[in-house]
């Protein structure tokens, strides 16, 4: 095997103690990359917990776009002794590792974070090698995998630092080891230093004094790296490629806050909660907005004393006409079930952004799952309908906030926009987001009623009115001539109360019949996504849903280059099933494989419920960690190869 | 023309026992909403669940009877997206004081420009008479099978810790008076709390009409029977904080006062306090446009439903051109 150099394909990590600055260096690693024309996926990892736990950001380089992480390390960047325990051992031939010189010494027992099963895993891996349960053996380890190990004196580092910009101050600055850091690993890849620089100004734009002192440091630790260590062995390069054009690096949770915005959401209710929180507030970040007529607009956030007041309130503000949504997480959305039914019964259109995290009960707070599917589907007491939207990714959760209220309005029901963890913390270069791709469709809502309208037998507005369009014309509270009533108890076209069997069935059918009516109406594109590598007829066919979509794809690009044939489906609205499409499309499977991050496989379960057919073979993975594009591939061949059990549960992850 | 009493009436059949005490609460609120002349279209009656949960119904505005317990974060998304309409909130005292307990902390906390009726007869009628959160402790109403082992909130005393600047009790049968107190509460710039006492003839046979009007309750030098209401202004009580220096006494004055109760009910303002900013107050001062186009009116499209937000800006710091 030639140690030739790997150019522009990379997966770096950096990781450190929560509140250290893993996340800016990893922000500012990433702008750079990308701003140097590089396509890359990140994702964030951390523990529930704001200061001292282990929080590390991998980030993974190409020259193409990608869509997943993978498990292997080429650089891991290090500021303390955990990293270096947990993820010195994944780092590969020819890539490098760079540490705090200065805990070499420390052994296994003296980090207090890592916890004891970690610490167990740990010792046993070392002692298996035959090594000592410390820092050095680890590098040891790594080196005898043909990793590069570079030590950096960090606190040296600073107090020359703070000497050179002649503050005293800085050399108590343990947050600048980041930049440090992140900056000795840029120049180990021959990464121009110019691009690094602007990267740093342009994260630290509206803080002069600290991206002075950042830059400072980076030079610094650039300079040095370049001068003290002789970098062959190491085989990784990072080259400048033309600029991303009509390209964005955005987060999850913002992709979905600005499809809010362009989708005319004006009201925002919210309780805190991990990993939802980040979209309310970056709402509330950008309350004023610019409107395409010179204008300003502007959406109300509140924020809620629990996430019952969230969807009512949000219930209370769709009533006026507002666009309304609240956004949660599986603990939240367990409490707002019993409104979400009130929403259905009374026909009121809201959006629930339903960011998924590990359940159940607190679960796994800050770690991910897609364990919520079938919850989602079936949230509420009795029968009313709803619509459940899953997004794949980044951009599809911008387009999809925005579809998520049209459907919510034309179809008078609640809608619940499916994320996770895994979207809203990660990182990734998508297509520039183009508002004129979208339309907003309101339905049938009705701004003037004229008095004499017919009513009903109780003299009012029919704002339930039986026809045989079950779409019956909303209008909103404050609108004279149309007074009606809501009420949670089954109601009469006029919105009293009743308990006449005959009324009842007629209004539970138009509610219900909503659903076909959507079936029938929306685009098969928002159904299913499909993908099709080496001219698959869909003899081979993986079916998943949300943000497993990444992985799956990268999986995919790999076996295309053996010239495998694949169908993959990404199922997209989850409720009302696309039944009929999706029978058809999988009408050639002879194999048909579930990929999703939960135990029972809620997908498989869904699809045998609507086609009868059961899947084949169930990749799962609920360890908290999403799917790596090359877990994923592993277990696809070991599939195609005919040499896998029916069910294989994915286990990867720090 | 003018509003007649009879158009906030409607024709729907009112299903309360004979005698309820949410008869006179629902007359005051026609009568209020008449006297103050307000459209019936502009005034939405937001109600919780239970006997009082079925007011709007009967009230010819428009009417959104929610879940138990919620009817005030229903009520604020409502005002909150639309400040110009007329919002009442109605409940009883189970519903705002026992599951929706959190709901009241949380709307004091705000300060909604709205009213908010608690119907409180001290029982869950609609469940047939258990304990609500106002029942003292150790009563036994003959619908209890065991006398009642949980203490009493003071609703008076917990919309003042929670921050409600208008807070008032009536009583159901003395309807010009809690008519004057709603059309007061209704005016209020703020969150307005009217607890108003109120047999339930059914359920309720210790805090009955009769106990109300001191038929046991005789006067010991005249031997007349003693109402047991008595209104706190007529005793010179001035609930009003007239300069904001004058809050924290007026806030202890009513303390002073809350929790009389047994032979000596107090009824009247126990304090208004408009010094302290509405939330719609708080709202505008961080989005100036939003009295003129708040959330309900604010267009979000052309005509065509082409997007009208421009999000250049928010997209800007994220493109990867230099």
């Amino acid at each position: 095997m030639t140690d030739s150099l790997v150019k522009n394909s990379l997966s770096w990590v950096i990781g450190g103690p929560q509140g250290s600055g893993v996340d800016s260096a990893a922000n500012i690693f990433s702008r750079a990359c990308a701003l140097a024309g590089l396509h890359l996926y990140g994702k964030r990892e951390y523990y529930s917990n704001i200061k001292g736990e282990h929080s590390y950001f991998t980030v993974r380089l190409a020259e193409t776009p990608i869509h997943s992480h993978v498990d292997d390390i080429n650089v891991l960047v290090s500021f303390d002794a955990e990293t270096v325990f947990r993820h010195g051992h994944n780092v590969t031939k020819g890539g490098a590792l760079i540490y705090d010189s200065s805990l070499v010494g420390t052994s296994l027992d003296e980090v207090p974070t890592i916890d004891e099963h970690s610490a167990t895993r740990i010792s046993d891996m070392l002692k298996r090698s035959g090594l000592q349960t410390n820092l050095q053996a680890v590098l040891d380890l790594a080196k005898s995998n043909g990793c590069m190990i570079y030590g950096l004196p960090y606190f040296e580092m600073i107090e020359k630092l703070a000497r050179q910009v002649n503050d005293p101050a800085l050399s108590k600055l343990t947050r600048m080891v980041n930049v440090i850091a992140l900056a000795s690993s840029f120049a180990l890849l021959k990464f121009e230093k110019e691009q690094l620089i602007r990267a740093i100004q342009n994260v630290f734009r509206a803080k002069p004094k600290i991206l002075d002192n950042n830059i400072a440091a980076a030079n610094l630790a650039y300079d040095y790296m370049e001068k003290k260590f002789d970098s062959s062995g190491f085989r990784y390069i990072l080259k400048l490629r033309p600029p991303l054009t009509n390209y964005l690096l955005v987060q999850g949770n913002q992709a979905s806050a600005m499809g809010k915005i362009v989708g005319g959401c004006r009201f925002q209710t919210y309780y805190p909660i991990t990993p939802a929180s980040d979209d309310s507030e970056f709402l509330e970040a950008n309350q004023i907005f610019d409107l395409t007529n010179e204008r300003k607009g502007s959406i109300v956030v509140v924020q809620t004393e629990d996430e019952i007041a969230a969807v009512t309130m949000a219930i209370g503000g769709a009533l006026t006409g507002a666009r309304s949504a609240t956004a949660t997480s599986g603990p939240g959305f367990s409490l707002m079930v019993e409104a979400l039914g009130w929403a259905g019964m009374n026909e009121v259109p809201i959006v629930v952004t339903l960011y998924q995290r590990a359940g159940p009960a607190t679960g796994l707070p800050t770690r991910h799952e897609q364990g919520d599917l079938l919850f989602a589907i079936h949230a509420g007491h009795g029968e009313f309908p709803r619509i459940v939207l899953a997004s794949g990714d980044i951009e599809e959760a911008f387009y999809d906030s925005i579809k998520a209220f049209n459907f919510a309005e034309k179809y008078q029901m609640p809608v619940i926009h499916m994320l996770d963890k895994a979207i809203a913390n990660s990182i990734k270069t998508c297509k520039q987001f183009d508002s004129t791709l979208v339309k907003i469709e309101r339905g049938s809502l009705v701004e003037k009623v004229y008095p004499g309208t017919q009513t009903g037998s109780a003299g009012h507005y029919m704002r339930f009115r039986l026809m045989n369009d079950p779409i019956s014309p909303r209008v909103p509270l404050g609108t004279e001539n149309a007074i009606f009533w809501n009420t949670g108890d089954e109601h009469t076209e006029e919105g009293h109360i009743t308990e006449d069997p005959d009324i009842r069935v007629k209004m539970v059918t138009k509610r219900m019949t909503k659903l076909e009516l959507a079936l029938s109406e929306i685009k098969l594109a928002d159904k299913i996504s499909q993908f099709d590598i080496g001219d698959s007829s869909g003899e081979i066919t993986i079916v998943s849903w949300g943000s497993t979509k990444g992985a799956i794809l990268d999986a995919l690009d790999m076996l295309a280059k053996q010239g495998k044939k694949i169908r993959f489906l990404q199922i997209r609205l989850l409720h009302p099933f696309p039944v009929k499409e999706f029978a058809k499309l999988i009408s050639d499977a002879r194999l048909l494989i579930d990929v999703e991050m939960n135990y029972t496989s809620q997908l498989g379960s869904l699809i045998r419920q609507h086609t009868g057919r059961d899947v084949d073979y169930k990749i799962v993975k609920f360890n908290g960690r999403p799917m790596s594009g090359s877990e994923v591939y592993y277990a696809l061949s070991a599939i195609l190869e005919g040499s896998s059990e029916r069910r294989i549960v994915l286990e990867h992850g720090t | 023309m003018a509003l007649k009493l009879a158009d906030y009436k409607t024709s729907v059949h009112n299903d309360w026992c004979p005698g309820c005490g949410d008869f006179g609460i629902l007359n005051a609120i026609q009568m209020a909403l008449f006297e103050l002349q307000i459209p019936n279209h502009k005034a939405i009656i937001f109600s919780g669940i239970g006997c009082s949960g079925k007011s709007p119904h009967f009230i010819n505005t428009y009417g959104i009877h929610t879940l138990h317990g919620r009817v005030l974060p229903f009520a604020q998304g409502a005002k909150l997206a639309n400040p110009d309409l007329e919002i009442i909130a109605v409940g009883g005292d189970g519903d705002g004081l026992g599951i929706g307990a959190g709901h009241f902390v949380g709307a004091g906390r705000r300060n909604v420009d709205m009213p908010y009726i608690i119907f409180n007869n001290a029982v869950y009628g609609l469940t047939k008479g258990q304990a609500s959160p106002t029942l003292k402790l150790g009563m036994k109403t003959k619908s209890l099978t065991q006398p009642n082992s949980n203490n009493s909130v003071n609703p008076i005393s917990l919309a003042l810790v929670a921050g409600f600047t208008f807070i008032s009790r009536s009583y159901s049968y003395d309807v010009r008076h809690l008519r004057d107190v709603l059309k007061k509460a209704i005016s209020h710039k703020g969150l307005a709390f009217i607890d108003v006492l109120q047999p339930c003839p059914t359920y309720n046979d210790i805090n009955t009409r009769e106990w109300f009007q001191g038929q046991d309750n005789l006067d010991p030098e005249s031997g007349h029977q003693s109402p047991r209401v008595y209104k706190i202004e007529d005793k010179g009580y001035d609930g009003i904080v007239h300069q904001s220096d004058q809050t924290a006494d007026k806030m202890a004055q009513v303390l002073s006062i809350a929790n009389e109760w047994g032979n000596k009910i107090p009824i009247g303002i126990f304090y208004q306090n408009e010094f302290v900013p509405t939330y719609q107050e708080r709202i505008a001062q961080r989005i100036p446009n939003y009295p003129l186009e708040p959330p309900a009116t604010e267009p979000i499209c052309t005509q065509d439903g082409v997007p009208i937000a421009d999000i250049t800006q928010l997209l800007n710091p994220l493109k990867l051109e230099s």
